[in-house]
């Protein structure tokens, strides 16, 4: 399972925990998010412009 | 372009400090700080009004707020002139986590609420004439307006108390939906045609105002309509911050007409409405006419300071918790108000929003001052500009020559 970091804000996607409140169960794979998807936080970045977390 | 984001600010500070955050102001000094709490005096207007007319026996000051935000303010804006200075990136991190700002945003909300309970009392048993209660309407309906600028700020924010405390505040204009929309509506689509709340050159004011109010409020309803079917629940839910927020309108409201009669119901929706008008007069001020260029896969370009006017007023400013430092607060959205930037690529309104709004509601005076400046931050060209649909042939026949641009320039 891998996390993916907003550049922006460090908003963090996990996917093992998912993103409940946003509609995401836990263990929604990244791949499942749609790509217009925005950063929850800080609505600058969306999806696509996410990293990779480490 | 600036690198100091919210989040890239950190990264580097915990590298440079091994992990441990860098929490001192070494030899710097807020020269605000103390400024920050002039803020708590908008939401004290209704009791200078009442005041004022105790003191001079004079009704035209339940008028007090109106005269202040639109006859005071801009001259104070001339008067103080402007402050470009800017926290050094050292800094930011002490600034943001220093609780004293918090408290100056917080304490907006037992003042708007005290002085609402107040004018409720006046309105019902206060024995004003129907223009004075009209006049306290608007008093209030400024402090009301001012509060959805303190519900901005504090919505923006990760902690949950914030975002529960930014509903609250917008709960007097009914405009419950704004914490959805702005979030993730405005912010995502800022300067761009798809965005209701970005004005358009050649868009006036007036035309503004009825497209942002529906336009917002049906695209809050579908983010958070999307937001929750994804979760596999329908948007009937109290779950639905939309509803959540509006309900506080409704228990507000309903108590206090339960408590002070029916007769205060009228005021406070004429409150609510020039409450939120006032926001929305001061959308239109914030993007006039800005926009996106589109990359080659068809998204648009991130959000910069370029996207956003700015003014570094200080009385406004103060009062309005920096909202107008709005360049640095769209590219980097989670900053907190004190730490809010200058930048000089940033196109800069001419005057504090105060005067800007008086010139906003008189479009050919707004267009005078404005358009020119749209056309001078695009270098002469105004197709590069966002241009109302309905205006374009007219602007582009107006700006769009080589011939007549110059001139207009200058």
């Amino acid at each position: 399972m891998s996390a993916f970091r907003c550049p922006e804000c460090g908003f963090t996607y996990d996917e093992e925990q998912g993103n409940p409140r946003e509609g995401f169960p836990p263990g929604t794979g990244w791949s499942a998010v749609p790509d217009d998807w925005p950063c929850p936080d800080c609505g600058v970045e969306s999806k696509p412009d996410f990293e990779p977390a480490a | 372009m600036d690198k100091t984001g919210y989040g890239v600010q950190m990264t580097t500070t915990e590298a440079v400090h091994g992990g441990v955050p860098e929490l001192t102001p070494a030899r710097w000094t807020d020269s605000k700080r103390y400024a920050w709490l002039l803020g708590l005096l908008v939401p004290t207007l209704p009791f200078i009004a009442w005041g004022l007319v105790e003191v001079t026996g004079l009704g035209v000051f339940w008028f007090f707020g109106p005269l202040f935000v639109f006859g005071v303010m801009p001259f104070l804006d001339h008067l103080v002139g402007d402050d470009a200075k800017n926290p050094p990136d050292s800094v930011v991190q002490w600034l943001e986590q220093d609780r004293y700002y918090r408290w100056c945003t917080y304490l907006y909300l037992p003042l708007q609420y005290t002085s609402l309970v107040v004018a409720c009392w006046l309105w019902a048993g206060g024995g004003l004439s129907a223009v004075e209660s009209l006049g306290l309407a608007l008093t209030v309906g400024c402090v009301c307006g001012i509060a959805i600028n303190t519900a901005h700020e504090l919505g923006h924010k990760r902690a949950s108390v914030e975002r529960w405390l930014s509903k609250v505040a917008l709960a007097q204009s009914g405009y419950g939906h704004f914490f959805i929309e702005h979030n993730r509506g405005h912010h995502v689509r800022v300067a761009t045609p798809e965005d209701p709340a970005s004005s358009r050159m050649g868009e006036s004011f007036w035309a503004f105002l009825p497209r942002t109010v529906t336009g917002s409020l049906k695209s809050s309803w579908e983010l958070e309509a999307e937001r929750l079917r994804r979760g596999g629940s329908s948007p009937w839910t109290i779950k639905n911050d939309i509803l959540n927020a509006w309900a506080m309108t409704v228990v507000l409201f309903g108590a206090l007409t339960a408590t002070f009669g029916v007769a205060v119901l009228p005021w406070l929706l004429v409150q609510a409405v020039f409450g939120f008008s006032l926001l929305e007069v001061v959308n239109y001020l914030e993007h006039y006419g800005l926009l996106r260029d589109k990359r080659e896969d068809g998204r648009y370009v991130r959000t910069e300071p370029r996207h956003s006017w700015n003014s570094n007023r200080v009385s406004s400013n103060v009062l309005l918790y920096h909202l107008q430092r709005h360049s640095d607060h769209h590219a980097h959205p989670l900053r907190r108000f004190q730490a809010l930037r200058h930048f000089d690529e940033a196109p800069e309104l001419p005057s504090g929003y105060a005067t800007m709004i008086v010139l906003a509601v008189v479009p050919p005076l707004w267009r005078r001052v404005m358009d020119p400046r749209v056309l001078d931050h695009y270098d002469g060209d105004v197709t590069r500009a966002n241009i109302h649909p309905r205006r374009r042939e007219r602007v582009l026949r107006r700006y769009g020559g080589e011939n007549n641009t110059a001139g207009l320039v200058a």
